[in-house]
């Protein structure tokens, strides 16, 4: 199972240096099924790295363990430094679930208020959040009246709030129409470029992949493919990331033992 | 833990309350109006003057309860507490920004309700009326730190309604009010000196027949207040940074 470590390195990022998160032989067990059976990946510091692969995957679980709330039967997760859900990372992480985690019962603002408190962020910081996602003519409405894509933009404002050096955020973008798609996309690629920020976005929408400067394909627990799009593209010769994507999975299914 | 963090959990639940008029009513007006019930049902009669002070305990603590245990249920279903244990708040804050927050309207529950009991409904005392406010504020803070930690222990607001039998009848059939505690059958007796609200009821009865009651009260506040502190400690064990 693990005779094939070295290919792995695809990435060309050692571990260690200039990587944001180490994941090293992760094995976590969720009820009675094993979601991620021995994962190991990187994510590079100040990229905006895609997790895509379908639903079921994994994708959520792995998030999970990288912001340490995830109980994990073995393996390692290092996170900036430090060893995952450490109390030093909790200001230095930002974690976005894939349902909105906001008090639906408060306004927009009230609700960044609290989390700039808790995150130790500065009063400006919540109208920087505000005009980020495109919420100022709703910050003042309790989020409980807002439409669905309107909320989850509330629970991305309100990681934003803390500037955390990583942001993990899990399918941000379900539910949005397409310009505001195209305006976060360009909110995450901002602050990794600009401002030195790492992002892990997860997605099952395979067309997303254009807008990251890497990508992971995770599907049952797997990594099928850690590169960037046009590499993936090149090695599988495919049109797309799609295309590339069901590639990877027909060649993993002919193939079981030596997956990659 | 940090204080900042505490208040700013108080101030961000008492925000939520503010929306919230049928909660707050359910917390100032639904113990008067079963104060008031009370007393109309044992109007000519000694029997609410005997009760009516216990009762004064009785109410706060179980409106708390049921109270807490949904609101906190509720910030662990939403994924809202999962998110605020991914960032730098304590579970300790987590748990007294609760307490403080229902610690508040606690104090204005008491009032309201002492106020009806005594210039409304009647209610004779032979202790200091101050007391009574004291000891209901304290039963209220019980019913919430014994919401805290219940909730930890329902999977929905489903069960945790239904903790309200569970965990508040055997209490409250214990408590004195129905039979006289060294009245009780021995094992009945000796399991009603571990439920906390058999303290308050003591209390509250001590205040109503004694006129200098603060030293013999003292003890059973004290009790009050360790059963406190300890489910506050217990239920911030509920909490897990890392879930399955």
């Amino acid at each position: 199972m693990n005779n094939d470590q070295g290919g792995r390195q695809s990435g060309g990022s050692t571990p260690g240096s200039g990587a944001a998160v180490v994941v090293e032989h992760l094995h976590v067990v969720r009820g009675e099924r094993v979601v991620l059976p021995d994962l190991s990946v990187t994510v590079p510091t100040g990229q905006v790295v895609g997790l895509l692969g379908p639903s079921g995957g994994g994708k959520s679980t792995l998030m999970r363990a990288i912001v340490g709330v995830q109980q994990v039967e073995s393996g390692e997760v290092t996170v900036l430094g430090e060893p995952a859900g450490s109390s030093a990372l909790r200001h230095r992480v930002g974690y976005v679930t894939q349902s909105p985690s906001v008090y639906a019962d408060l306004s927009v603002r009230h609700n960044l208020a609290y989390f700039a408190k808790v995150l130790g962020a500065p009063k400006d910081s919540v109208d920087r959040a505000i005009d980020a996602v495109d919420l100022r003519s709703h910050a003042d409405s309790s989020v409980g009246t807002l439409s669905g894509g309107e909320r989850s933009r509330v629970s991305l404002a309100a990681a934003l709030v803390g500037d955390p050096e990583l942001l993990v955020l899990d399918e941000p973008t379900v539910g949005l129409d397409p310009v505001l798609r195209r305006d976060l996309w360009n909110l995450f690629k901002r602050l990794a470029h600009e401002q030195g920020r790492t992002l892990f976005v997860s997605s099952h929408v395979m067309d997303e992949a254009t807008r990251c400067d890497r990508l992971l394909l995770l599907r049952d627990g797997e990594i099928l493919s850690d590169s960037t799009l046009p590499e993936l593209l090149r090695r599988t010769g495919a049109p797309d990331a799609e295309q590339a994507f069901l590639a990877l999975v027909d060649e993993a299914a002919a193939n079981p033992r030596e997956a990659r | 833990m940090n204080p900042r963090i505490t208040l700013a959990t108080t101030t961000r639940i008492l925000r939520q309350l503010r929306a919230d008029h049928r909660t707050i009513a359910m917390m100032l007006v639904v113990p008067c109006v079963l104060l008031g019930l009370l007393a109309w049902i044992f109007d000519g009669t000694p029997v609410f003057d005997r009760i009516g002070a216990a009762l004064l305990g009785v109410f706060p603590f179980v409106v708390m309860f049921i109270v807490t245990s949904v609101a906190t249920l509720r910030e662990r279903t939403s994924g809202t507490l999962e998110r605020l244990l991914t960032t730098p708040l304590g579970k300790g804050d987590f748990m007294l920004g609760y307490a403080l927050a229902f610690g508040i309207m606690a104090v204005l529950q008491a009032l309201i309700a002492t106020g009806f009991a005594i210039w409304v409904c009647g209610l004779d005392i032979a202790g200091p009326k101050w007391l009574l406010v004291v000891v209901a504020v304290c039963d209220a803070l019980l019913g919430t730190a014994l919401g805290l930690l219940v909730s930890g222990f329902a999977a929905t607001e489903f069960q945790a309604v239904q903790f309200m039998p569970a965990f508040v009848l055997p209490q409250f059939l214990l408590c004195g009010l129905l039979v006289p505690r060294d009245a009780l059958p021995s094992i009945l007796s000796t399991l009603s000196d571990f439920m906390p609200l058999s303290y308050a009821v003591d209390a509250m009865r001590t205040i109503a027949a004694v006129p200098e009651p603060v030293g013999e009260v003292t003890t059973d506040i004290a009790v009050i207040v360790g059963a406190i502190v300890l489910s506050l400690a217990l239920g911030s064990l509920t909490l897990r940074r890392r879930t399955p």
